[in-house]
């Protein structure tokens, strides 16, 4: 698999981004808005220039480079679908030989004559991606590919593009503001924050140990996989790890089950509340954000206050208990 | 109520005063007559000469202005005054125009060429006037193009200039056609700055607007039948430019928000 290359400065209005990353698989930056997200996807295809550094795509270097001789696909946060041409038409802009292929892959064929101006939101979504594929790219470029639909058209959307981008296997570069669809879609997470990248690593990482505060608050939620099963009006969702988890959200089929670090309460005897959620596990590492801990068990990152790390000895290690309950318990498809 | 009468009957005299002169070209003169005057040599020789000058006219207008609405379009320093430069002509009185176009392409002007009192003249005082029009129009026609769908070609393999043609030049299409309409309707009754610049010799120079003023000590009649055929022109020209915009606003309807 090719390997995208970043490594270069771009100074925008009111600070400089600058970004050194390989991207493998997919990467996804998140950040608030004005972080220089979009402007890192604008850098690799060509649509602006660096004052200084590389684009490489393996051996090749793209940084000098016009965007029509860069095989960059990029997904633009509003579609930026032509209006004056009708989905076929978009989509074999960039290449005919694969158009009629994508159309049906995106489950778009019948919209083919159909001009974007008549399109929802998800499938003005599907046409922009199916064009930026037909030009046959070797680098994926998504800006917030999910922010502009409604949440409805989301977790469908979130749960094919999850698909189509493990399949595709391509050298992805997504932005989101959102972290739940930068870790549901993303292999590596990357905070941006003022054109810097604070941390990069898998979505489990951040969220266990952040480094600091911003990537503390930013990165907010646990996210585990697991299979569910509607029953008696509870969700049961068994873990690939094992465990079984309970919610009070309805879904099935390989979800992710989402739980926030502060709804996780730990102690060292099972407790007897109405949390119907219990994990036992070993203390793994313990980080102080502000004045709040956070403690990874088993596969579970919880945070609690100083003052309860030290009353349970949390630094020394050993078993704890995890509990949570289901309703704050919320499941995402993926 | 008194209010009220007060503000309709302004409003009335208002467009009556308006419309008057126009009815009272068709009003005084038959139709059938009106048609027949329209036969006359000095006529046939005028609307050929018009017809012949616009037509260039247009042509320099869309082959020069295009380009350089293009350039003006884009964000650079200095922009500011350069369209100022081309709008300039839009508030100079003709007379004035047609002056200076003596000064600069007159024997004894700054590039010493023998266009003056020709039919190329004609075609200069006609682009001089109504270029600009058309200019401001495309300026706005290329700024309302998403820059987002233009970088989309570029990202999607098309250059520069295959971007231009097959994203850019449809999506300005309806803003250059009503500039093109406008420019067109400004040209035909150019008078001032062709009379300065290129005189009214029958045939050559002689356009509609001044052969009306030619006739109009000669025979009154056949002048109102030129007029009544520039208005029927200028009616034409206005209606294509009123009917455009609103067809090309449910078709793009869109292309701002996409």
């Amino acid at each position: 698999m090719a390997t995208l290359s970043l490594d270069f400065a771009l100074p925008l209005r009111s600070f400089e981004l600058t970004l050194a990353l390989d991207v493998e698989r997919t990467v996804a930056l998140v950040g608030p808005s004005g972080a220089g997200k979009s402007s890192v996807l604008r850098v690799v295809a060509g649509l602006a220039r660096p004052a200084r550094g590389h684009v490489r795509l393996d051996g090749e270097d793209w940084t000098e480079l016009p965007p029509e001789r860069r095989r960059a696909g990029l997904v633009f946060q509003d579609y930026a679908l032509f209006p004056h041409l009708d989905v076929l038409g978009n989509v074999s802009y960039g290449g005919r030989e694969r158009a009629h292929e994508l159309l049906e892959r995106l489950q778009i064929a019948h919209l083919a004559r159909v001009r974007p101006g008549e399109l929802s939101g998800g499938e003005r979504q599907r046409v922009a991606l199916a064009r930026a594929l037909a030009r046959d790219p070797a680098v994926l470029l998504l800006d917030e590919p999910l922010s502009a639909l409604d949440a409805h058209t989301k977790s469908e959307v979130r749960h094919e593009l999850a698909d189509l981008l493990r399949e595709l296997r391509l050298p992805t570069l997504l932005v989101t503001h959102d972290y739940e669809d930068a870790a549901s879609l993303a292999d590596e997470v990357g905070v941006l924050v003022d054109g810097t990248l604070r941390q990069l690593g898998p979505p489990a990482e951040l969220v266990a140990r952040p480094k600091d505060g911003f990537v503390a608050a930013f990165t907010g939620a646990n996210l585990l996989h697991g299979d569910a099963r509607g029953a008696r009006g509870m969700t049961v969702v068994t873990l690939t790890s094992g465990e079984r988890i309970y919610s009070t959200d309805e879904e099935s089929g390989a979800v992710g089950v989402v739980v926030y670090p502060w709804d996780v309460s730990l102690a060292r005897e099972p407790a007897d509340d109405s949390a119907l959620n219990v994990l036992r596990g070993e203390v793994g590492s313990v980080v102080a954000v502000a004045n709040r801990v956070r403690v990874r068990v088993g596969p579970l990152t919880a945070e609690v206050t100083a003052a309860s790390a030290d009353r349970l000895d949390l630094a020394g290690g050993g078993e704890v208990y995890a509990t949570f309950k289901a309703t704050g318990t919320r499941l995402v498809r993926i | 109520m008194i209010r009220r009468v007060v503000v309709l009957g302004a409003a009335f005299a208002g467009l009556a005063f308006l419309l008057l002169p126009v009815v009272a070209i068709f009003a005084r003169v038959p139709p059938g007559r009106l048609l027949s005057q329209l036969g006359d040599g000095a006529v046939l020789d005028a609307l050929r000469v018009s017809a012949e000058t616009s037509a260039l006219a247009q042509l320099l207008v869309l082959a020069v202005g295009t380009p350089t609405a293009v350039v003006l379009a884009r964000r650079f320093h200095g922009r500011e005054l350069l369209v100022s430069v081309v709008e300039l002509p839009l508030v100079l009185p003709p007379a004035v125009a047609g002056i200076g176009l003596f000064a600069a392409f007159g024997r004894f002007g700054l590039l010493h060429t023998s266009i003056p009192f020709t039919r190329l003249a004609v075609v200069f005082a006609v682009a001089f006037v109504s270029g600009p029009l058309y200019v401001r129009a495309a300026i706005a026609a290329f700024e309302g193009v998403d820059a987002n769908i233009v970088a989309a070609s570029r990202t999607l393999g098309a250059g520069p200039t295959r971007t231009f043609f097959r994203v850019v030049l449809p999506l300005a299409r309806t803003g250059l056609a009503a500039g093109a309409a406008l420019a067109l309707a400004r040209g035909l009754g150019e008078f001032g700055a062709t009379i300065m610049f290129a005189g009214s010799l029958r045939g050559v120079t002689e356009t509609l607007p001044l052969a009306v003023y030619s006739e109009f000590n000669v025979d009154f009649d056949v002048a109102l039948s030129i007029s009544a055929l520039l208005v029927a022109l200028s009616a034409a020209l206005l209606i294509t430019l009123k009917w455009r915009p609103s067809v090309s606003t449910s078709r793009f309807r869109f292309a701002a928000s996409s």
